[in-house]
């Protein structure tokens, strides 16, 4: 390519400074001082490496210019020019950092200029700078050469500067955050001159608006849970043997206690204590006898356990003669309470609440950990954060470097084999066991489902004598049977087929789910208070799912290990199946949303639920189980844990309780909406009543009819929702090409050196050779 | 949570507060276990702020820090003199830097220094044989760690040098998302 480059010409003739390209007037000129160079066309960029060198100089012309100056002033002063200036300028354009061509040079400039002047507006010192003496470096030695040093003091005062500009609960943040030792970040503080907020105080003391409000009151409430911390020691104990990976298996199970402890709590306060308080008449229960706490039928029907209950008028009305019959009238206080509405309400509440909740669970998933997968940097990730620092003791930590070293050799391994790809034979083969393992996997999904068809439809038709109410909980055995089992086969067709999705599990929990709910909407034919019948048939399955855990629990780790140590006499215990059991957290906490319409009471039994499965699931661990030995992405299996719990089992639940809520319409002989013609009615009925006692208000019942109802409205909003995620996905593709580009810009500057000594080295040859 | 404690002053502990990822509560609780350390040599009263220092072999011992290979590394990283004897002040920074609630960044900053085994603030290949060798307890051949170490540079160094500086790693490492779990001690 020679030395072609045609800086200086482009500086004297410097045209205005636009954003786009346009093709300079000197490339004619190239041609003619370069006879060696092909003829130059549009396309050939690397003819017109010098337009970038233009392009940087136009857009940054502002900061350039002072720049030029000084330097021109300073060559005066240094009397001629150098007389090899425009040789190394022409070096300088040659450099492969320079020669990117046009079109990416544009994009990189035109970026440079965008954020420079966000650079230029932080006059934080580089930390690096600032640390060496904070953290012993070898660099220290050159103190004295070092004209950094010399400044250490402004740096810091400019460090302090900052920190006094920032709003107080940012400070706090950033000084936090910064990595410097604990003493200089407290003389740092102390050089403020207003005293240091603590970011968590109980009273947030800035003023912002009320949505910030909201999420510092969230985060609040989130932090003192953490500051709780329940459980600490169990889980620094199961981290310390088992590593992160069984751990967030703990976690998971933690989360969902959160969000079962909030929905109780709701209920609880605003529907069950006030149906107690004031119970229906209704005839003597029959007598408790032990099945009831599996079959949920008998004493526990007429309960505050079911939807059937809860009754549909006011309470402790004063006006109505209440045919609730309110057992104490001569109360001092007469607060009548609406029963209907406030069940709907707090099941709706509880709903949202549990969907804000697991949004920002997911937001924080996301944010932290969720990577794309990308493949390059595997071996370097793999070394610099394989090793877990929670796990401490000796054998665990034996047992982890073995498994690094394992895998590390997999790795290399891994490398070597993809230089030399797979024959076609093997591929075909390859190809044929994925997709027969993918038949056998969707056959089977089929089967049960179809399976569970049949028999529930056979169970429907037999009618229950009082006696046997045992035969009820065939259909929950039949499903929780399948859902324990499934899961071991997937594991075998995983191993075949050498591939890892533990989402194909959940696959048959839903569908065997999303079939059950279409029967027990049918099943209103039948059932006369239908809504306690599908209560109970939930309660049921919750129950039978909590057994079958056990009884995993106890075949598949106790009594494999006991056959392992005893029989077969090797060293080895059964793993903890993190992905197994996550997915029974997933499918129990589904039939609890499901089912929180028509029992109120249920999240308390899944909170005792889950309350017993920590300590048992725990003892089992510490005593059977022996480390992992496959490399488990923790956070990035979390994230995807979560996921599921929010799309298929969250959204599917209230998609459920909607559907019933909207659609279907309340048995006549029981429950708070005896006698609408759907659940939804209730507010409406409500708004009338308002408007009937006191007409001022009329304007109130305006709100549903024009804001909640109107289709327009809600497609304007549903259309502004979409635009934007349109706007930030382009946004977000955009900054992902620029990152590779800078990316490459960087590699090439890192040429530029070596560039530079080869050229170094041509000119001392060639002084060798010419002297 | 009364003010019924008499090792530090109110101004010690909000300024412990401020400069830390920890409440009060722990932030005493880990002074406890910094005592329990040597009782005859840390006092129970720091208002005065004494300048009292723990031997390494003491902090190596603590029980989340004595199977971990780096536990060297990350006490000479912590300590002000880099020799792995610490104050209170680099206890705490320690954990702090090592808790849940620390951010990315500020792991990713120590992760370097601790990997930086001849503190020149670069990762070199030797730097990065001794990791590697650390991390498997010597079981992998020569050649096995110097291929691994190779590619490790070639994967993660961006301006072709022949070894990682911070950007470098750091830029790497917003790759990994078990980073932020792994690089955390519970205390």
């Amino acid at each position: 390519m020679g030395e072609c480059g045609l800086s200086t010409a482009g500086r004297t003739t410097r045209p205005r400074a636009v954003p786009e390209l346009h093709v300079p007037h000197s490339r004619v000129g190239v041609s003619a001082l370069c006879p060696c160079s092909q003829e130059p066309s549009p396309d050939n960029e690397g003819a017109l490496h010098s337009s970038f060198c233009q392009l940087i100089e136009e857009q940054s012309s502002l900061v350039a210019g002072a720049i030029e100056m000084e330097l021109q002033e300073r060559n005066r002063e240094q009397g001629e020019q150098h007389p090899g200036y425009a040789t190394t300028l022409r070096i300088l354009a040659n450099m492969p950092s320079r020669t990117i061509g046009r079109s990416r040079g544009a994009i990189i400039s035109q970026y440079y200029n965008r954020t420079a002047r966000l650079r230029r507006r932080s006059s934080r010192p580089s930390l690096q700078q600032l640390n060496r003496t904070a953290r012993p470096s070898l660099r220290q030695f050159d103190l004295e050469s070092d004209p950094a040093h010399a400044t250490l003091a402004d740096k810091q005062s400019l460090l302090a500067k900052e920190l006094l500009s920032l709003p107080p609960a940012q400070r706090s943040q950033v000084l936090m955050e910064v990595p410097l030792s604990l003493e200089e970040k407290r003389s740092l503080r102390q050089k403020r001159s207003t005293p240091g907020l603590r970011a968590h105080s109980a009273e947030p003391t800035f003023a912002c608006a009320w949505w910030q409000d909201c999420i510092v009151l969230v985060s609040l409430f989130l932090a003192l849970v953490h500051a709780a911390q329940p459980w600490h020691y169990a889980l620094k104990q199961i981290s310390g043997r088992f590593g992160s990976s069984v751990l967030s298996y703990f976690l998971f199970l933690k989360t969902l206690l959160l969000f079962n402890i909030i929905s109780f709590l709701l209920l609880l306060v605003f529907v069950v204590a006030l149906q107690a308080a004031y119970p229906p008449a209704v005839a003597s229960p029959p007598p408790f006898t032990g099945l009831e706490l599996l079959t949920g039928v008998g004493s526990f029907t007429h309960s505050l356990l079911y939807y059937g209950y809860y009754s549909n008028t006011t309470l402790n009305d004063p006006s109505a003669s209440s045919p609730s019959g309110s057992t104490s009238p001569s109360r001092a206080t007469q607060l009548p309470y609406n029963m209907p509405l406030a069940y709907m309400f707090t099941i709706g509440a509880s709903f949202f609440a549990t969907c804000i909740l697991l949004m920002y669970s997911m937001y924080h998933s996301f944010l932290k950990s969720y990577r794309v997968g990308s493949s390059t940097g595997v071996l370097a990730i793999k070394i610099f954060s394989a090793w877990d620092f929670k796990v401490v003791q000796r054998h665990s930590v034996k047992l982890q470097s073995e498994n690094i070293c394992t895998q590390l050799k997999e790795l290399l391994a891994e490398q070597r084999l993809r230089s030399c790809p797979l024959s076609l034979p093997q591929r075909l083969r390859h190809i044929t066991v994925l997709l027969l393992a993918w038949l056998l996997a969707l056959g089977t999904v089929l089967g049960c489902v179809v399976a569970v068809y049949y028999f529930s439809e056979h169970m429907h038709t037999v009618s229950t004598a009082p006696g046997e109410e045992g035969v009820l909980l065939a259909l929950p055995l039949i499903v929780s049977l399948l859902n324990t089992l499934m899961p071991h086969f997937y594991n075998l067709l995983a191993a075949w087929e050498k591939q890892d999705s533990p989402a194909a599990e959940v696959y048959v929990a839903i569908l065997v789910l999303g079939l059950l709910c279409y029967q027990w909407l049918s099943r209103r034919l039948i059932c006369s208070c239908w809504e306690t019948c599908v209560g109970q048939d939930l309660y049921r399955f919750v129950v039978m799912d909590f057994i079958f855990t056990l009884l995993d629990t106890g075949f598949g780790e106790l009594l494999w290990r006991l056959i392992l140590e005893k029989k077969l006499k090797s060293k080895r215990r059964p793993e903890f199946d993190i992905a197994q059991n996550v997915l029974e957290l997933i499918y129990g906490q589904t039939l609890t949303w499901l089912g929180v319409l028509f029992a109120p009471l249920l999240p308390a039994v899944q909170v005792l639920k889950l309350l017993l499965l920590f300590y048992i699931k725990k003892t089992s661990l510490m005593q059977n189980c022996q480390s992992p030995s496959k490399p488990w992405q923790a956070s990035h299996m979390s994230t995807v844990f979560i996921t599921l719990l929010f799309f298929p089992s969250f959204l599917g639940a209230a998609i459920f309780v909607s559907y019933t809520i909207w659609w279907e319409k309340p048995s006549e002989t029981c429950g708070p909406f005896r006698g609408l013609q759907t659940i939804y009615q209730t507010p409406k009925v409500w708004v009338e009543l308002l408007e009937e006692s006191n007409p001022n208000i009329a304007w109130f019942s305006w709100i549903p009819q024009y804001l909640v109802e109107n289709t327009v409205f809600l497609f304007f909003l549903s259309g502004i929702v979409l635009a934007v995620i349109y706007f930030n996905i382009q946004v977000l593709r955009g900054q992902r090409r620029i990152i590779c580009l800078l990316e490459e810009q960087i590699a090439n500057e890192g040429e530029d050196k070596k560039f530079l000594i080869q050229k170094i080295h041509s000119i001392y040859d060639r002084k060798v050779h010419c002297a | 949570m009364g003010n019924k404690q008499t090792i530090f002053t109110p101004e010690q502990l909000d300024a412990y507060q401020d400069c830390t990822f920890f409440t009060r509560k722990e932030i005493l609780r880990l002074f406890y276990r910094y005592r329990d350390l040597a009782p005859q040599l840390v006092p129970l009263d720091y208002t005065s702020k004494p300048n009292v220092t723990l031997p390494y072999e003491l902090i190596g011992s603590m029980p989340e820090l004595k199977d971990n290979p780096f536990r060297q590394r990350i006490a000479e990283v912590f300590s002000e003199s880099g020799d792995g004897n610490m104050t209170l002040d680099d206890f705490l920074d320690m954990f702090s830097v090592l808790s849940e609630m620390a951010p990315r960044d500020l792991k990713a900053y120590y992760a370097f220094k601790i990997y930086d085994f001849n503190n020149d603030d670069y990762i070199c290949k030797s730097d990065l044989e001794k990791t590697v060798n650390k991390l498997t307890r010597n079981e992998l051949t020569p050649e096995e760690v110097s291929l691994a170490c190779e590619k490790v540079i070639y994967e993660a160094d961006l301006d072709n040098d022949g070894k990682l500086s911070l950007e470098d790693f750091q830029h790497m490492i917003i790759r990994a998302p078990d980073f932020l779990s792994t690089f955390h001690i519970r205390i």
